[in-house]
C-alpha cells in the first residue's frame, strides 16, 4: 500500500494548497470589505430581478466587470467611467462576473442607459431597438392583450411598429419583466474619491 | 522502480504456456468490470446525443434569434449551461468512469471489487443528471458557471462519486501487481480529485469576488484533474497497447504526472486576469499556467516519440488513430493555454468565442476523441463481440475530426478578430456582432458534422451491445492489415488462419 498512498497523499496534498491558496484566501482577506459608494443591498425586487437574470443566463453573453484603465479598452467605450472593484459586490450572493461578451458589459448600464421603455422593448424584442442583435427574444417575460383589458396599475411598452402586436393588442410587462428592469438599475459604478 | 512494464508485450513472459495463462486472467479481469463499464458508457453516451442536440439549439439560436423564444425552457440562457452540464457530468465523466473502471482492473490485474456499488453509483448519477438537466432547463439553474445545476442533482452525484471511489480502492486493496503503471496513478488521483473539487465548492461559504475565484479555481480543475487524467491515463495505456511497444521513457512519466499534480491546479484564476479579483490571484495563476508547459512537453515527448516510426498504424486502427489525435490535441490545447494566461493575450482573447475554441479543444479534440478512442477498444472485451461497421467508424471518426477541427479554427479567428475590435472603442458594438456572425454559421455547421458522428457512434454501440449482425471475425480495422503490421515479436500465440476469440481479447490491435 506504500507506493499508492504515497501518490494519494502527494495528490491530496497538492490540491489542497492551492484550495487554501486560491478558494479559502480570498474570502478572508475579502471578509471585511466596505461596500463601494452606491452599492446598497438588493430590496424584494430587485432581487426578484436578479433572480430572473441567474435563471435566464444573461450571464452567457453579458459581464459584469469593467475593466481597469489601461487593460482593454472598457472605460473608452463608455461601459463604465472607473475599473469594476471587489466592493461592488458585496451583495452578490451569486457572482454574475462572467467570462464572455457577446453582448456589452452591463456592469454600469444603469448610467448608460436608464430608459424603462427601452429596457422593456430590448427585452420583448431586441431587434425593436437594437437592428442586427443577436439576443433571444423574452416574449414570456410580457403578456399580450387587448387595449381594452389593460389595468390602469399595469405598464405597457411602447414596441416599434415592425415588432408590435397586431390589431389593438398591446405589450404588458409582468412583474417579472419590471423586476429584471428595477435589477439592472441597481447596476451602477459610482465615481470614488481618490480612484 | 523495476523497469518492466506491465502493459507492454516485451516484458510479458516468454513462451506460449505463461501467454495462454495471461490471455485467461484477462478475460476473467474483464468479464468482471462488463457491466459497469456497458452502464457508465452506454448512459455517457446518451448524454452525449442530449448535450449535443442542446449545443446545436443554443448555436442555430445566434442565426435564428426568434427561433423558438416563447419556450422559457428552450432560452439561449437556459439551453447553453444544460449543454454544458449534461456534456461535463454526464457525457465525459460517465465516459472517463467506464473506461477508467476497465483500466482499473486490467491494470491492477485483479477482477473489480465493489460491482454493485458500481450499478447503483450508475442510477444515482443518471438520477442527479436528469434532475439536474431539467432543472436547469425549467429555471432552476445556480448561474454559477460549470456547476449550473441545482443541489439536487448533486445529492445523487456526489454519492454516486464516493461509490465510484469505493469500488477502485476494494480493487486496490485486492491488486496482483507490484508496479503500479502510471495510468494508475492519474486515475487514483482523478478519483480523489474530482469528489474533492465538487465537494469543496459546493460548500456554502462563498460569495461575491471570493466566489469567482473559487469558482474558476473548481471549473479549470474540473478540467485538468478530472477530465484531463482519465484522458491521459488512456493514452498512456492504448498507444503502448495497440503499437506494441513501451512507453518511450517510463521516468518521464512521473515528472508529467508530479508537475500536473503541483502545477495544474493553481492555473484556474488566469480567468480573473483584469478583473475585480485580487490580482495576486491572477499573477500566481498566470505564473502556475506557465509552468504547466513542464508536465505538457513531458507527455508531448512520451506519447509522440512512442507513436514516431509507427505512423502507418493509424491507417487501421481506430482507437489509435482517435486516441493519438486526441493525445496531439493534448498537447496543442496545453500549450496554448499556457501561453494564453499572459495579461497582453488575455487581453485580446478573453470574453470572446476564442475562449469557447480553446475549451472544445480541450473537452472535444482531446477528451472526448481519446475517449472514442478507449470505447473502441474497450467495448469488443467486454461484449465479446465486434464492432459491426469499419465505414461507419471511419465517417464517425471524419465527423468528429474535421468538425471539431473547423470549429475550432471558425471560433479561434472569430474571437481574435472580436477581441481586437472590442479593443478599438471606435468601433461600434453591433459592428463587432455583425462581423461575427459568419463564424457562428461555422460553428453550427461544424457543430451539426459533429453530432452526425454521435449518433453514428450510439448507432454502432447499440448495434455492438445487442450483439447485433453476424460476428465479424477477428477485429475490426478500416483496411484489411497487412501481415505484420500488429504482429508482435515472438510467441504471442498467434495463428493467422484461426482467429478466435483470444485472438481478439488478446490483439494489441483493436
Amino acid at each position: 500500500m506504500t507506493r499508492s498512498l504515497l501518490i494519494f497523499m502527494g495528490a491530496f496534498a497538492a490540491i489542497s494548497m492551492s484550495f487554501t491558496a486560491l478558494a479559502l484566501l480570498p474570502s478572508l482577506q475579502l471578509s471585511t470589505i466596505e461596500p463601494t459608494p452606491g452599492t446598497d443591498d438588493y430590496t424584494y425586487e430587485e432581487q426578484l430581478g436578479r433572480d430572473v437574470y441567474l435563471r435566464e443566463g444573461c450571464i452567457y453573453c453579458h459581464t459584469q466587470q469593467v475593466r481597469p484603465q489601461g487593460f482593454g479598452a472598457d472605460i473608452q467605450r463608455g461601459w463604465g467611467d472607473r475599473g469594476s472593484r471587489p466592493g461592488d459586490y458585496v451583495y452578490d450572493e451569486t457572482h454574475q462576473l462572467g467570462t464572455m461578451r457577446t453582448g456589452p458589459d452591463l456592469h454600469d448600464i444603469a448610467s448608460r442607459q436608464p430608459s424603462r421603455d427601452w429596457h422593456l422593448a430590448h427585452l420583448y424584442q431586441p431587434r425593436s431597438v437594437s437592428p442586427g442583435s443577436v439576443m433571444p427574444a423574452y416574449p414570456y417575460l410580457f403578456e399580450v392583450k387587448p387595449e381594452s383589458r389593460v389595468r390602469p396599475s399595469e405598464v405597457t411598452v411602447p414596441i416599434s411598429p415592425q415588432y408590435a402586436p397586431p390589431g389593438d393588442s398591446v405589450v404588458v410587462a409582468t412583474e417579472e419583466a419590471l423586476a429584471l428592469y428595477e435589477y439592472l438599475m441597481t447596476l451602477k459604478l459610482e465615481e470614488m474619491s481618490g480612484s | 522502480m523495476p523497469d518492466s512494464d506491465d502493459v507492454t508485450p516485451q516484458s510479458r513472459p516468454e513462451g506460449a504456456s505463461p501467454e495462454a495463462l495471461e490471455a485467461n486472467w484477462r478475460r476473467i479481469v474483464d468479464r468482471s468490470t462488463r457491466w459497469p463499464v456497458i452502464a457508465f458508457i452506454a448512459s455517457a453516451t446518451a448524454w452525449l446525443l442530449i448535450g449535443s442536440l442542446l449545443a446545436l439549439i443554443a448555436s442555430f439560436k445566434f442565426q435564428f434569434p426568434d427561433w423558438w423564444t416563447q419556450q422559457a425552457w428552450l432560452t439561449f440562457g437556459r439551453v447553453r449551461p444544460a449543454h454544458l452540464n449534461t456534456v461535463i457530468y454526464g457525457w465525459i465523466s460517465m465516459a472517463g468512469v467506464g473506461i477508467g473502471t476497465w483500466l482499473w482492473a486490467r491494470l491492477l490485474k485483479t477482477e473489480l471489487r465493489g460491482g454493485l456499488l458500481m450499478m447503483i453509483s450508475v442510477v444515482l448519477w443518471n438520477i442527479g443528471m436528469v434532475i439536474g438537466t431539467i432543472g436547469i432547463l425549467a429555471g432552476y439553474s445556480r448561474a454559477i458557471e460549470w456547476v449550473e445545476m441545482p443541489y439536487a442533482a448533486f445529492a445523487f452525484i456526489v454519492p454516486a462519486m464516493a461509490m465510484v471511489v469505493a469500488s477502485f480502492l476494494l480493487t486496490l486493496q485486492k491488486r496482483r501487481v507490484e508496479h503500479l503503471f502510471i495510468s494508475v496513478w492519474y486515475l487514483g488521483a482523478m478519483i480523489l480529485w474530482g469528489p474533492f473539487l465538487v465537494i469543496a465548492f459546493l460548500l456554502p461559504i462563498y460569495s461575491g469576488i471570493p466566489e469567482a475565484t473559487a469558482n474558476w479555481w473548481y471549473a479549470h480543475n474540473i478540467l485538468g484533474l478530472w477530465i484531463t487524467p482519465a484522458g491521459l491515463a488512456a493514452a498512456y495505456y492504448f498507444i503502448p497497447k495497440v503499437i506494441g511497444r513501451p512507453v518511450y521513457s517510463y521516468h518521464l512519466s512521473y515528472l508529467g504526472f508530479w508537475t500536473l499534480a503541483l502545477f495544474y491546479n493553481w492555473a484556474g484564476v488566469h480567468h480573473l486576469v483584469g478583473g475585480p479579483a485580487p490580482q495576486w490571484l491572477a499573477t500566481v495563476s498566470i505564473v502556475f499556467s506557465a509552468m504547466m508547459i513542464i508536465p505538457v512537453i513531458v507527455v508531448a515527448v512520451n506519447h509522440h516519440l512512442t507513436v514516431v516510426g509507427h505512423f502507418e498504424k493509424l491507417k487501421y486502427s481506430p482507437t489509435l488513430r482517435f486516441v493519438v489525435f486526441g493525445a496531439m490535441s493534448y498537447t496543442v490545447v496545453s500549450l496554448q493555454g499556457s501561453l494564453q494566461s499572459f495579461r497582453s493575450w488575455q487581453e485580446v482573447t478573453h470574453f470572446t468565442h476564442y475562449t469557447i475554441a480553446h475549451s472544445h479543444l480541450g473537452v472535444y479534440a482531446f477528451a472526448t476523441m481519446i475517449a472514442f478512442g478507449a470505447i473502441y477498444y474497450i467495448m469488443p472485451r467486454v461484449t465479446n463481440w465486434e464492432w459491426e461497421s469499419p465505414r461507419l467508424i471511419s465517417l464517425h471518426f471524419w465527423t468528429t475530426g474535421l468538425g471539431v477541427g473547423a470549429y475550432f479554427t471558425a471560433l479561434t479567428i472569430g474571437g481574435v478578430i472580436q477581441g481586437l475590435q472590442m479593443l478599438d472603442p471606435d468601433v461600434a458594438f453591433l459592428t463587432i456582432v455583425e462581423d461575427t456572425k459568419p463564424w457562428l454559421v461555422v460553428r453550427s455547421v461544424s457543430g451539426t458534422l459533429m453530432t452526425i458522428g454521435h449518433f453514428v457512434f450510439a448507432y454502432l454501440l447499440v448495434r455492438i451491445l445487442t450483439k447485433s449482425g453476424t460476428r465479424p471475425e477477428g477485429p475490426t480495422y478500416f483496411h484489411p492489415v497487412p501481415a505484420g503490421v500488429f504482429d508482435r515479436s515472438t510467441g504471442d500465440g498467434h495463428s493467422s488462419d484461426r482467429p478466435s476469440v483470444e485472438d481478439i481479447e488478446e490483439h494489441p490491435g483493436l
